[in-house]
């Protein structure tokens, strides 16, 4: 059975992908610098439209549809109100780390384009470690938010800030185990290899895995249920409450781009990213990315906010042990039992996740969280 | 103190403002909220950004012009207000009212008590972080009711509808038919809600066990209405001291035991089944004949004092009316239902976290307007 090949099976070539265009690497760069940049930029556009468009309709409301046909222009008319906004640094901030802020944000989401494969072969540089430089890389936005926490000297910014740094520091791990089962399953690290390898999109081979991926990702990129460090009931606007004009648009254009970088991300490892049948490879990648986006929204609109203790259970208790059965038992499949037919791994894996799920939430129990004081 | 005794790091305890200017204050309310961390150790409220001096502009106005300012007490449940101060007077000046306004005070007073508990359960549930998708489901309804109130009088928030003696004008035809449809429509609206809500796994979290406020507290702070009955207080003045036409009407009083968050979220949905029961007993008895009895619009009132007091959607409205037989209110007091269940919010949110603070805040359900009058 070919999905479930062992690394050492199958030896991966240690360079990047040989440059096919004249003139060399240097235009390959160039070319997909700007297409990834280009398309960073529309994709968060949609992303914009679909969230306002979609929640308005999951609130029984119209959303906003009085810029162009069907409120399509609405984010550019966001973009350039956001543009003509006065920027206001307030006198008790720290002014490099609030003007740096955005940009350390801003910069590691376009990064993670970088190995996310378009369609075969198509990506700025095919890394052995695909997968790893994207867990590497999207933690240092943290850093950006947790500097817009601090330098903005404001209270609410800063219990944003660091509620940020502790979520993202607690799921980074079951996110990371969960990404283990994958590269198990297909063998290799390199995001392009792991779609080759996906003859059978890895959310049925890894239905735990991708459960626990996909909520390990909306809690990194605070989407909701985990939007703690926004929390706009409790922290007015959590780190960003003092940013305003341009430098609050970086902020919203890296909430969007991380939601779209992480929706890539799971189209890639656990959608069989841009294969499908008769659409262009591209397109199908675009509209599973927009799918799972499309998920986020929805739990957006559908669920309240969980409080940091919880939040921080979850991961702990949860996920993480949740995660390592997951390897386990993957673990056991690619080693023991490489040539089991698909079709039956799909129905263990389902029914292990269905009573494990079960199982450990019989754990949590309600009511707890207060402290005598 | 057990968060930070353990540490060998030497925190502090920061304050926080938390309003006038915040998305979960319900207005103008500010908490000055000592934390340690996120742990809420102590708050201090601070109102009286709405002060208007609403019970001293009652003596320079004459009875009949006061009632436009009881609707700007609490907006919310404008129609309850305007009838307790009608109360109130007639019972100062002995008027009788005629059976029809008697049987359509009642239906309006219960209609309007539905659609305070629509923004009570809604705006509960955006401060717990559910991104407005409750809080417009049932402005939705509230929107209707508010048609019903447009049919009636002409405004849609402030009504000046009731009259001492009556109500200002007759229904119009339409009015009954279109409340039967309504009524038959907010049952299946009502059952929708409980079936989102009712068993919502991060509501549950976030609800049951939070905040709870103790039966004797509750007594002691003199706490009524829906925060009263969810903590196990059967205390509603529709059947301890029926006044108006309550008497004659079937319906339970609901009251649950923990006096949790979630509690007094079951409660205002009951509440709301309960209230339709009574309009629906109501509309089928509604009589013909005037609907205001023979009052002049200067009454003089004999030298006196009276007290009436009323069952309002947040609990007991009063209104302290004395008269020297002259055109105007001597003095004329209310009891602000929202200020008095304020008073045990302390107790109530020590030693849980900031989110926790703004669901409690949130479920007691307050209007600024009525807190400062």
């Amino acid at each position: 059975m070919a999905i479930v090949n062992l690394a050492v099976n199958n030896p991966l070539p240690m360079q990047v992908v040989p440059p096919d265009w004249p003139g060399g690497y240097w235009w390959h760069w160039l070319f997909f610098t700007v297409v990834i940049i280009a398309f960073m930029l529309i994709m968060v556009m949609g992303a914009i439209y679909i969230e306002r468009r979609g929640m308005g309709r999951m609130q029984s409301r119209l959303g906003p549809n009085r810029t162009g046909p069907f409120g399509l222009l609405q984010p550019v008319a966001d973009a350039v109100k956001v543009l003509l906004k006065e920027n206001i640094v307030p006198t008790s901030a720290d002014k490099v780390i609030h003007w740096l802020a955005p940009v350390i944000a801003f910069a590691p989401v376009l990064m993670i384009f970088a190995v996310l494969p378009f369609q075969n072969g198509a990506l700025l540089a095919d890394l052995n470690i695909g997968i790893l430089y994207v867990v590497a890389i999207s933690s240092i936005a943290t850093v950006g938010v947790f500097m817009a926490g601090w330098g903005s000297g404001n209270k609410y910014s800063l219990l944003g800030a660091m509620r940020n740094v502790a979520a993202v520091v607690s799921y980074e791990i079951p996110m990371v185990l969960s990404i283990i089962g994958v590269v198990l399953m297909a063998g290799s690290l390199s995001m392009n290899q792991i779609v080759v390898k996906q003859d059978i999109p890895f959310i049925l081979l890894q239905p735990l895995g991708f459960f626990l991926f996909f909520i390990a990702a909306c809690a990194e990129i605070n989407r909701s249920p985990f939007d703690l460090m926004e929390a706009d009931s409790e922290l007015v606007a959590g780190f960003h409450t003092e940013y305003s004009g341009m430098k609050f648009a970086m902020f919203y254009l890296v909430e969007y781009a991380e939601a779209i970088a992480m929706s890539a991300i799971i189209t890639t490892l656990f959608l069989s990213g841009w294969r499908g049948p008769w659409l262009p490879p591209w397109l199908w990648f675009i509209l599973k990315t927009f799918v799972v986006f499309f998920v986020m929204v929805w739990t957006r609109t559908t669920l309240p906010r969980v409080r940091i203790d919880q939040l921080m259970a979850l991961a702990w208790k949860f996920l993480f042990p949740l995660a390592l059965i997951n390897l386990f038992i993957t673990a056991i499949q690619v080693l023991v039992w490489p040539d089991a037919l698909p079709w039956i791994l799909i129905i263990i894996n389902i029914a292990v996740m269905a009573i494990l799920i079960v199982l450990w939430s019989k754990f949590f129990k309600l009511g707890w969280g207060r402290i005598e004081v | 103190m057990t968060t930070t005794g353990e540490l060998t790091l030497k925190t502090e305890p920061f304050v926080l403002n938390i309003g006038p200017m915040h998305p979960s204050t319900h207005g103008v309310y500010r908490m000055r909220v000592t934390l340690d961390g996120e742990v809420v150790i102590d708050i201090e409220p601070i109102f009286g950004y709405l002060h208007r001096g609403i019970e001293k502009l009652a003596e320079e106005r004459t009875y009949t012009g006061f009632i436009p300012l009881t609707d700007r007490l609490d907006y919310m449940s404008a129609m309850s207000n305007n009838l307790g101060y009608c109360l109130a007077v007639e019972k100062l000046a002995g008027i009788k009212v005629p059976e029809r306004a008697e049987y359509l005070r009642v239906i309006i007073a219960e209609l309007q008590r539905i659609a305070n508990h629509c923004i009570a359960v809604g705006a509960m549930l955006n401060d717990a972080g559910a991104y407005f998708t409750p809080f417009l489901y049932l402005f939705r309804e509230r929107e209707k009711i508010y048609d019903l109130f447009e049919m009636l009088c002409g405004q849609r928030l402030t009504y000046n509808y009731m009259r001492i003696g009556g109500v200002s004008q007759d229904i119009p035809e339409e009015f009954l038919p279109a409340l039967e449809k309504f009524n038959k429509k907010l049952h299946n609206v009502i059952n929708e809600y409980e079936f989102f809500l009712k068993q919502n796994e991060v509501l549950l979290a976030r609800a049951k066990g939070v905040g709870i406020l103790p039966k004797e507290t509750a007594i002691n702070c003199g706490i009524s209405g829906p925060v009263a009955r969810a903590s196990g207080i059967k205390w509603d003045l529709r059947k301890n001291d029926p006044y108006s036409i309550y008497d004659r009407f079937e319906f339970d009083i609901p009251t649950c035991e923990t006096g949790d968050c979630y509690d007094r979220y079951r409660v205002r949905i009951e509440e709301m089944s309960q209230s339709l029961r009574i309009i629906e007993q109501a509309m089928k008895q509604v009589p013909d004949g005037p609907v205001k009895a023979d009052v002049p619009h200067l009454i003089r009132p004999p030298a006196g004092d009276a007290y009436a007091h009323i069952e309002a959607p947040k609990g007991e409205l009063g209104y302290y009316i004395v008269s020297d037989n002259s055109i105007a209110p001597y003095r004329c007091h209310v009891r602000p239902t929202s200020l008095i269940n304020l008073t045990a919010l302390r107790e109530m949110v020590k030693g849980w976290k900031v989110a926790d603070l703004i669901i409690i805040f949130g479920s007691i359900d307050i209007t600024m307007g009525e807190v400062d009058r």
